[in-house]
């Protein structure tokens, strides 16, 4: 409990933490994301222009 | 050397070589974010003056130092682009620029978090570094919104690079902010003169989260930049050859 409690401080360095943790997630999650979608979508329009051709 | 280079900036080339790379960045940033995280909310000792409040600097600290690095390796990726005309150092420049947006507001808010118990207040407008910060934050948002507002990607590519020049200005106000003028802001301390004013069982954890961020920021910037040449590629023949490929996505 002691440690959570952070002296009198915990919510704004436990806040702090989360935060930054958060956005590091955000922002892999957003680069798999958007690799992902890119590739899909080449991959659509390929794929249709070999079944055209 | 300059042959590796060369071969570097080839999209081919460069979307081959960047799984391996990155991974390489990431894993050690995840073991020293891991060993910093712990050592400085749980070894570190408490400030004398400020108590635990100061372990937000473990997070505080490396956000905003990749705020600046971010900006410079955008401003830098588009003077090459401008310069020598290469396709890749433009398709970096872009791909920095929402991570380094991210980290700047991530600084600014964790910098609030920290100024309310320490200054008591959450915000203060005639604060240099503060304000500074702030407007780092608009020029990147601005950056972006120049690119975006230009459909055109090589004309998005160099109005976009000059705009991210002139911003260059801004950073070193940012870092000089607490040199130059009276700030609320504490000033230099780990290339404090005479070395860092920090104790070691705190300085460490600091160092660790410093490299373990940039290690991270280098990985997500990688791949953040081998999508944005894979989709401005898209319509070239190696692109058609590698979906085609039985490999497919890697």
């Amino acid at each position: 409990m002691e440690l959570l409690e952070m002296g009198k401080y915990g919510a704004y360095v436990w806040t702090a933490f989360g935060l930054t943790f958060a956005l590091v997630l955000i922002n892999e999650w957003r680069v798999r994301a958007r690799q992902a979608t890119v590739y899909r979508d080449i991959e659509v329009r390929i794929k249709a222009l070999e079944e055209n051709e | 050397m300059w042959k590796w280079f060369h071969q570097l900036a080839s999209p081919p080339y460069f979307y081959r070589i960047v799984p391996a790379f990155s991974a390489w960045l990431m894993v050690p940033g995840l073991a020293l974010i891991a060993y910093g995280t712990y050592a400085g909310l749980f070894l570190a000792p408490v400030d004398y003056q400020q108590g635990d409040a100061f372990r937000i600097i473990y997070v505080h600290v490396p956000s905003a130092y990749l705020s600046m690095l971010s900006y410079m390796i955008l401003a830098v990726a588009g003077g090459i682009g401008l310069i020598w005309r290469i396709k890749l150092a433009h398709a970096v420049a872009a791909s920095a620029a929402p991570l380094g947006a991210s980290f700047t507001f991530l600084a600014l808010v964790t910098g609030s978090i920290w100024g309310r118990p320490m200054w008591g207040t959450w915000w203060e407008w005639a604060d240099p570094r503060m304000m500074s910060e702030l407007i780092l934050l608009f020029f990147y948002f601005g950056y972006m919104a120049l690119r975006s507002a230009i459909d055109d990607t090589a004309k998005a590519d160099k109005a976009s690079a000059v705009l991210a020049l002139v911003g260059v200005i801004n950073v070193i106000i940012v870092h000089y902010s607490v040199t130059w003028w009276s700030s609320l802001h504490q000033g230099q301390t780990i290339m404090a003169k005479g070395g860092p004013a920090m104790d070691p069982g705190m300085l460490y954890p600091l160092l660790a989260m410093i490299f373990g961020f940039n290690l991270l920021f280098g990985s997500l910037l990688l791949r953040r930049t081998r999508t944005e040449v894979l989709f401005r590629e898209r319509r070239t023949r190696w692109v058609r050859e590698m979906i085609l490929s039985p490999e497919g996505q890697s």
